[in-house]
């Protein structure tokens, strides 16, 4: 038998080096396959923006549209609604928007754009588990509220959220409803899934 | 860190004793002869196109949709936006038609080495069983992409079933779940290709490792190396544990055989219409039969069997006679030595007639005759004439060859050489 | 018994020994690859489906020429202007007629119905025609267009005998008759050769490249992924021969036990 201590070095050294390169190579054999599960170009095709049409929305109204498979309310608020939002600030959980659950553009007190304050764009999905609020507008005392002021009331758990979309104190629900990119392309319409940052 | 592994081996140890002698039984101190030469790669390369069949066709069933009006489309989009949904779907195919040359190859290993002789004949039966049910693996994945071959190569088939006598029709119907291959016929293909089949090739590929591991297996000069052991190890002479020594070999194996087929995935997918067809690029349609149909070349040995036989019935029996006769080969070799280094030279001829009259076969089934008798015989040589003398021939030859190997060994007509007492290596 | 595993002379047998087997291999699928062409005398298409810009010429004569009846709806506009290197806005304004999104399917003008009722049948989808037929057969299909007063169309072709279709490139190819062989007992005469009879606008070469781009186009279309295959393909294949090559190495280390 050769000498053994040789050996045993550069058998080791090549057992490490093959299982080494073998180890990148099937690591790299795998990354295909990971990636596959990726939204395919059909699925980022069909979650492409979408163009919603504004000009019948009445103050007070709300459409629904689908986007990447989920209800965007898009509201038209009343004067008397914006106007309730600098009163609830001492209930809400996150006034200020801190937490990104919108563009920079939205960072503010109506959640809006600044030159539009009335339309509200948001996904209609609680942040707490996922179902879809309900839409109560009228500022009128409700059995879940005797001070509503009008905004959004999630019948799963009972969150609650104002007319902006900011989440209240005490609730289950963490964040503010997620405002989605968005634009107007003109006051007409808006195109959600693309905006400003 | 060693230690810490050493542990958890140790607790698992403690619970379940018997997986350590298993791993040496099977690997470490399962000696396998020293001569194994370039034809012992084909079985741990078949396992190697199993696992890579069966992780590719998981990843193609995520995206795959089984049924007659979506699954053609399905595939496209595989093909198209499934982000390397192509190369799956390429590795998926090759690895189709390259395991059937891995096994051809591995038994033909079986035929010249004589492993299928006593003590091994469950492993050639578990072996053949193997065989049979790729064969119907395969086909039912080709029928899955709903192309126009697809349809017609499943209607064709399984229309065979009707030569049975009475229950022929009711069978085919049964079979179709509907009185055309459909909807019904693909979804069930679909499970059975999926799910069923593989469960069943897993278990017969253990127990067809397991059945050559109680026996030990055999090597080029067919020399049993148990019967010259060590005096004090018990270690076979002539063996070397597994585990390093083929291992380590047959990753090198491996390594060849994936750059083969990487030019293949990568650089001719389609191997000019012979790994994935040209005709099958059509949706199925029941209204226009393809120019040609023809099964995919590793059927087309046994179609050309088929389709040369003037009857239906009798065609059939041929088919499925041509497939299971060599079920039979450990009972009609009655020779003693196993291989043909030491065999008989009539065994030489006959194995190689046998191996080009299979391959000659292939070209009438999978219609390159009808290319090649015009060229030869002239334009206007009587084309079915002509191809059926030849594929009858061919029959008679592929079918002489069993009958031959019994007569040849029976009757004592084989002059052996002296097999020697150990094996003999290049060096 | 001498000593003679040196790496150098296993290295040189074994070697020669693949070589034979990978020149055998080499040569056997490269004759069984060339397809078998229709009825002989098919000319090579020499596409380059490599070259972007006979994709982008074969898109726009394509959008030009034939989407007007074919779909090639396995196709979206998005991808082809990311394969094809063009903005959204380009492709969506030069080639999508029907006020088509960037992320639709690229279907034909003209409806399947009145397709049939034209032409006595829809104009196929081309999506896979490259694949199905082959980039040759494309390619002579376009150049094969003739006059024939007996069709409906008044147009006939050699590769595809009593096909449909009438010759959608004919103001650039211009108009070909066929000159025909005597018909003889029990046969039809056969069509020996074409001939350009009124010119196009282009020249004969200038046409080739035509029918190259297009074909060269439609072969994309069939498979966007070759685009990509052939550049992973040779990464793949160096990282295998360098394993296969240290995994020989790891061999011949562990077998010197073996004697």
């Amino acid at each position: 038998m050769a000498n053994e201590g040789v050996n045993q070095g550069r058998r080791r050294f090549l057992t490490a080096t093959t299982a080494v390169v073998g180890g990148v190579g099937a690591i790299a054999a795998a990354i295909p396959f990971i990636k596959s599960w990726q939204p395919s170009a059909r699925a980022k095709n069909a979650g492409a923006p979408v163009l919603a049409d504004i000009a019948k929305v009445e103050q007070g109204q709300r459409i629904t549209v689908k986007w990447r498979g989920q209800p965007v309310w898009i509201i038209n608020r009343s004067p008397a609604l914006l106007a309730t939002l600098p009163l609830l600030k001492d209930r809400l959980r996150d006034p200020e928007s801190q937490v990104e659950q919108q563009p920079n553009f939205a960072k503010n007190e109506t959640r809006s754009y600044k030159d539009k304050p009335q339309w509200l764009v948001v996904i209609g999905i609680c942040t707490h588990l996922g179902c879809s609020p309900d839409f109560v507008p009228e500022i009128k005392p409700e059995p879940f509220d005797p001070e509503w002021k009008g905004g959004f009331f999630c019948p799963c758990h009972k969150s609650r959220y104002d007319i902006a979309g900011r989440v209240f104190q005490g609730v289950p629900a963490p964040a503010n409803l997620v405002v989605p990119p968005y634009k107007f392309v003109n006051d007409n319409q808006i195109l959600i899934g693309e905006g400003a940052a | 860190m060693a230690n810490f592994f050493a542990n958890i081996a140790g607790w698992v140890n403690e619970r379940a004793p018997g997986m350590m002698p298993m791993y040496r039984k099977h690997m470490t101190e399962y000696y396998a002869p020293k001569n194994f030469n370039f034809w012992y790669y084909f079985g741990s390369l078949a396992l190697v196109v199993l696992v890579s069949q069966i992780l590719t066709g998981i990843f193609l069933t995520m995206f795959y949709k089984p049924g007659a009006a979506t699954a053609f489309d399905s595939v496209e989009y595989i093909m198209r936006d499934v982000e390397w949904g192509w190369l799956i779907r390429y590795m998926h195919s090759t690895g189709a038609s390259m395991f059937f040359i891995v096994v051809f190859l591995h038994m033909f290993r079986g035929l010249i080495y004589g492993s299928y002789k006593k003590p091994r004949e469950l492993v050639w039966l578990l072996g053949m069983l193997i065989f049979l049910v790729l064969m119907a693996e395969a086909f039912m994945g080709y029928v899955l992409p709903w192309g126009n071959m697809s349809f017609w190569g499943a209607k064709v088939i399984i229309s065979l079933f009707g030569a049975i006598p009475w229950i022929g029709d009711t069978l085919v119907q049964w079979i179709m779940g509907d009185y055309n291959p459909a909807d019904a016929t693909l979804n069930r293909f679909f499970a059975l290709h999926v799910v069923a089949l593989p469960l069943v090739l897993l278990l017969l590929v253990v127990l067809h490792i397991a059945a050559l591991h109680e026996v030990g297996s055999n090597n080029p000069d067919g020399v049993e190396i148990k019967k010259k052991k060590d005096p004090v190890t018990h270690i076979p002479l002539d063996g070397i544990a597994f585990h390093p020594y083929y291992t380590v070999k047959d990753l090198v194996g491996v390594g060849f055989f994936l750059i083969i087929c990487a030019f293949i995935i990568f650089f001719q997918p389609t191997l000019g219409g012979w790994f994935l067809e040209y005709d099958n690029f059509i949706p199925a349609n029941e209204l226009v039969t393809p120019a040609e149909i023809k099964p995919v070349w590793y059927f087309t040995p046994y179609y050309a069997i088929l389709r040369v036989i003037p009857s239906k019935g009798l065609g059939v029996l041929m088919l499925l006679l041509a497939v299971l006769a060599p079920f039979l080969i450990p009972w009609l070799d009655r020779g003693a030595v196993k291989s043909i280094r030491y065999r008989g030279r009539g065994f030489k001829i006959a194995i190689g007639i046998f191996v080009v009259a299979f391959f000659f076969l292939g070209t009438i089934g999978a219609g390159k005759t009808t290319e090649w008798i015009p060229e030869l015989f002239g334009a206007n040589a009587d084309l079915t004439f002509i191809e059926n003398a030849f594929g009858r021939t061919l029959t008679a030859i592929y079918f002489g060859f069993f009958i031959f190997l019994w007569v040849y060994t029976h009757f004592g007509y084989e002059k052996t050489k002296p097999v020697p007492e150990r094996v003999t290596t290049h060096a | 018994m001498l000593e003679s595993t040196s790496i150098q002379s296993t290295l040189r047998t074994r070697f020669v020994k693949f070589l034979w087997v990978g020149v055998l291999a080499a040569a056997g699928l490269f004759s069984a690859t060339t397809r078998a062409e229709e009825g002989g005398g098919m000319q090579q298409s020499m596409t380059n489906v490599g070259d972007v810009v006979s994709l982008q010429r074969g898109a726009r004569l394509y959008f030009n020429y034939c989407s007007g009846c074919h779909s090639i709806k396995y196709m979206s506009y998005a991808r082809l202007a990311e394969d094809l290197r063009l903005t959204p806005e380009d492709v969506l304004a030069s080639f999508a007629f029907t006020g088509a999104k960037i992320g639709d399917q690229i279907v034909a003008n003209m409806p399947a119905d009145h397709a049939q009722t034209w032409f006595g049948k829809a104009p196929p989808d081309l999506s896979l025609e490259a694949r199905a037929k082959s980039p040759d057969w494309i390619y002579n299909y376009l150049k094969s267009f003739y006059v024939d007063a007996t069709t409906t169309t008044g147009w006939n072709n050699t590769v595809f005998p009593n096909a449909s279709m009438p010759n959608p490139l004919w103001e650039l190819q211009g108009v070909q008759i066929a000159h025909r062989s005597e018909a003889k007992a029990g046969s039809e005469s056969r069509v020996e050769k074409l001939e350009i009879l009124s010119k196009g606008k282009l020249d004969a070469a200038g046409f080739d490249e035509t029918a190259r781009d297009i074909t060269a186009f439609l072969q994309y279309v069939g498979e966007p992924a070759v685009l990509k295959r052939y550049g992973v393909g040779v990464w793949v294949i160096l990282f295998l021969v360098a394993f296969t090559f240290l995994a020989f190495l790891l061999k011949h280390e562990y077998w010197r036990d073996v004697h």
